[in-house]
């Protein structure tokens, strides 16, 4: 049911769509506002936050600059402890796997954790190709698959959606999922996961394979971990016979004690929570107890791209928190579905580039999808310094078009202010040139800021970016370096005093 | 420093800072070879287009005790991206002399505060003011509570706490334009906590971000005004903004 966000416009097109969406920017500020305040509260309290934070980066520091090792080692664990290992360089490999092993069991449903992996993977997509049905058991993940939507934040994937929505949603879909919605369902989040539970309960209870992902990877002890707020993983972990977990090679972490800074920075980071309501960790299969047949699928699909880059490879840290995306107020306007991805935020602004590569329109977009406010690195429970990534793969993206034969209008630009900018004489004679358009301009708008300065009104062309709802102030007759060279140098601006 | 957009936009703002200077007693000089910090071009992925900037920026401010500049923007720009400009170049030469400008890069109000020790500018602007911190400054200079300190020892000024202030006013550098229904949407919120303060008259510390906000607060006829934090602390009760530098914006 779920689709992908194969073919999106470039972001500022699908941000232009998503901020006419009044009900949406509504949805947003809400709850982006109410996540805030409630992370902000949790952070207070916590006196070491900054050392935490610092632990927190240098243990996944540590795992990615010897990531290979660590992953032998995972598997050696994995493998010792009863699981099955299997290697997936890409999507289609990984889909593959996992669709060969439901096969194998002859199922026609699984039911799923909630799992940023598999969405990247597009799974349920796979899985349903095979006639195989893939169930969401996390509640936001349920609304967003019913609905036939996309997630849209990494946390909270309908966070987009209010509850008057989720109950309309209900009600009509979930009928067809099994079982119909009470019909006098309201919009009370008691009554709506009241309903979810009743339609998920069947499926726990009758599904013979389970699916997840993992937050980490502990290869020092060959341990999963999966870390939830609704208990529904706990149930997709513990009931099925059979559980096949997807996880992306960076969620590998050396030690068992080195858990300790990345739990307790998630929980704060991510609901607000001081700690989360549910933390299942298992090794291999337990004889007697859980699931008797354990599959672990390492993907890479573009991380190894990822860590090649030596600014960007600090993002393969990220625990998927989702708190960048709360405190970004360019996310905050536009949603997660602008990004064309299920990353999106500015985690999801540097994550598609750099696994991805450079050279798509879409994708190139993404990393100017920011204003570098900084808010996102301020909050990182890892310190990934994502305004200093997104300018770098600026630089990647202007790079792949140095060689373009018609160069764009902005790369004209850039270069034309390289060169006035390179000598200031050059640059003086431009501010001579602008102090008589702005003599014209005052002429033609008419127009004047508070003060009583002179403005433009809407201009056209490529000024209209501007103009369409920012008044411009007329370029002034005289440049501050004129007016230097002609008094201020003399120390005589007069009245100031000394 | 006076920066490229205060040079050739908003001249009153680089006098209203020789004004508060040499009132404090510095010495200041502008070195006419100065053009631009070269931030446009860095932050929009230009690298080999800054080189030559960084290399003009360098070469203008070689020699000088501290550079000082009324934009937190353009000093993290100095202090943090032109190293990366350097290194991008290959020129040993240029990475040594940055090393060398970088560290003697102050904002304003850092250099009031941390270097000349002055929290009392003896400045006087009786008007009902509210202050934007922009976002390089708050985050990549961590200039903190200097600029509310100092506009505290303003006499006659009425400080108005600004709803949501650390929120980033949309304008960010070439995103205004690349992304500008995103940029309008973000400013248009923040001049809305602009107007719900009453305040006469919005400060901040940067004017390309004023230029924004200003841009929008003055389409909608709000009477609000936009001054850059300089242009304040070099108002005095004998010459108030406009007599100390000479003549209406």
């Amino acid at each position: 049911m779920t689709g992908t966000f194969v073919g999106m416009p470039a972001f500022p097109v699908a941000a232009r769509a998503a901020l006419g969406d009044t009900q949406l920017r509504h949805n947003l500020a809400h709850a982006t506002g109410v996540i805030r305040a409630k992370r902000a509260a949790v952070v207070g309290e916590v006196d070491n936050w900054e050392d935490l934070r610092l632990a927190g980066a240098a243990v996944k520091e540590r795992a990615l600059l010897d990531l290979a090792t660590h992953l032998e080692e995972l598997e050696r664990t994995l493998v010792a402890g009863g699981a099955a290992v299997h290697w997936a360089r890409d999507a289609a490999e990984a889909n593959a796997i996992v669709v060969g092993i439901a096969q194998g069991h002859g199922v026609d449903e699984v039911v799923k954790v909630k799992s940023m992996v598999t969405q990247e993977i597009d799974l349920n997509g796979a899985l349903a190709a095979a006639g195989i049905a893939a169930w969401e058991t996390d509640l936001a993940e349920l609304i967003v698959q019913l609905g036939g939507d996309l997630p849209s934040h990494i946390l909270v994937p309908a966070i987009h959606r209010n509850r008057a929505e989720v109950r309309e949603i209900f009600l009509r879909e979930m009928a067809g999922a099994g079982r119909p919605a009470p019909a006098d369902l309201t919009d009370e989040p008691a009554m709506l996961a009241a309903a979810a539970r009743a339609q998920l309960r069947e499926k726990f209870l009758r599904a013979k394979v389970g699916v997840s992902g993992a937050n980490f990877a502990v290869s020092e002890t060959g341990t999963l971990v999966v870390v939830e707020s609704e208990g529904n993983g706990r149930m997709c972990l513990t009931l099925p016979e059979v559980l096949i977990s997807v996880v992306g090679i960076e969620k590998v972490v050396p030690t068992w004690a080195e858990l300790d800074p990345l739990l307790r920075l998630l929980p704060r980071s991510s609901t607000g929570e001081r700690m989360n309501p549910y933390t299942s960790t298992w090794s291999g299969v337990t004889p007697g107890d859980g699931p008797q047949e354990v599959h672990v699928v390492l993907l890479d699909n573009g991380r190894t791209r990822a860590l090649a880059d030596q600014v960007g490879r600090q993002a393969l840290r990220c625990i998927r928190c989702s708190a960048c995306l709360n405190v970004c107020p360019v996310y905050e306007r536009t949603g997660g579905h602008a990004y064309g991805s299920v990353y999106p935020g500015p985690i999801g602004a540097i994550l598609n580039p750099l696994m991805q590569g450079t050279g798509d329109k879409q994708v190139d977009s993404l990393p100017y999808a920011s204003s570098l406010c900084g808010a996102c690195f301020e909050v990182c429970p890892v310190r990934i310094d994502i305004p200093e990534v997104l300018v770098h793969l600026r630089s990647k993206v202007v790079d792949a078009h140095r060689t373009d034969t018609v160069p764009s209008a902005e790369a004209v630009a850039m270069k034309g202010a390289a060169w006035a900018f390179s000598d200031a004489r050059r640059l003086g004679r431009a501010e001579r040139a602008s102090g008589v358009a702005g003599r014209v301009m005052k002429r033609m708008f008419g127009v004047s800021l508070p003060g009583g300065r002179s403005a433009s009104g809407k201009l056209p062309g490529p000024g209209g970016a501007w103009t369409s709802a920012r008044d411009l102030p007329a370029p002034p007759a005289e440049s501050f370096r004129a007016w230097w060279q002609r008094v201020g140098r003399l120390g005589r601006q007069g009245g100031g005093g000394s | 420093m006076v920066t490229c957009v205060n040079d050739a936009m908003f001249p009153e703002t680089g006098k209203a800072v020789v004004a508060l200077l040499r009132r404090l007693g510095v010495d200041v000089e502008f070195p006419a070879a100065q053009t631009c910090c070269a931030q446009p071009m860095v932050n929009t992925g230009y690298l080999d287009e800054a080189v030559p900037v960084v290399r003009t920026f360098v070469d203008a401010f070689a020699g000088f005790d501290a550079i000082v500049t009324p934009s937190g923007s353009c000093a993290g720009s100095a202090r943090h991206q032109h190293g990366i400009v350097a290194r991008r170049s290959g020129d040993a030469g240029l990475a040594v002399a940055v090393a060398e400008t970088s560290p003697k890069v102050y904002e304003l109000t850092e250099f009031l505060v941390d270097v000349l020790g002055v929290v009392d500018v003896g400045a006087y602007f009786p008007h009902r003011v509210t202050y934007h911190p922009t976002c390089h400054s708050l985050r990549m200079l961590g200039v903190g509570d200097r600029p509310s300190r100092l506009l505290a020892a303003v006499r006659g000024l009425r400080m108005v706490d600004l709803p949501s202030a650390e929120e980033c006013c949309g304008f960010g550098g070439t995103f205004a334009l690349k992304n500008a229904d995103t940029s309008i949407a973000m400013g248009a919120d923040k001049a809305r906590h602009v107007r719900s303060t009453g305040a006469e008259v919005m400060v901040a510390g940067d004017n390309s971000c004023l230029m924004h906000v200003g841009g929008i607060l003055s389409r909608q006829r709000s009477g609000v005004r936009v001054m850059h934090l300089a242009e304040i602390l070099a108002s005095t009760e004998d010459a108030p903004f406009g007599a100390v530098v000479g003549g209406a914006r």
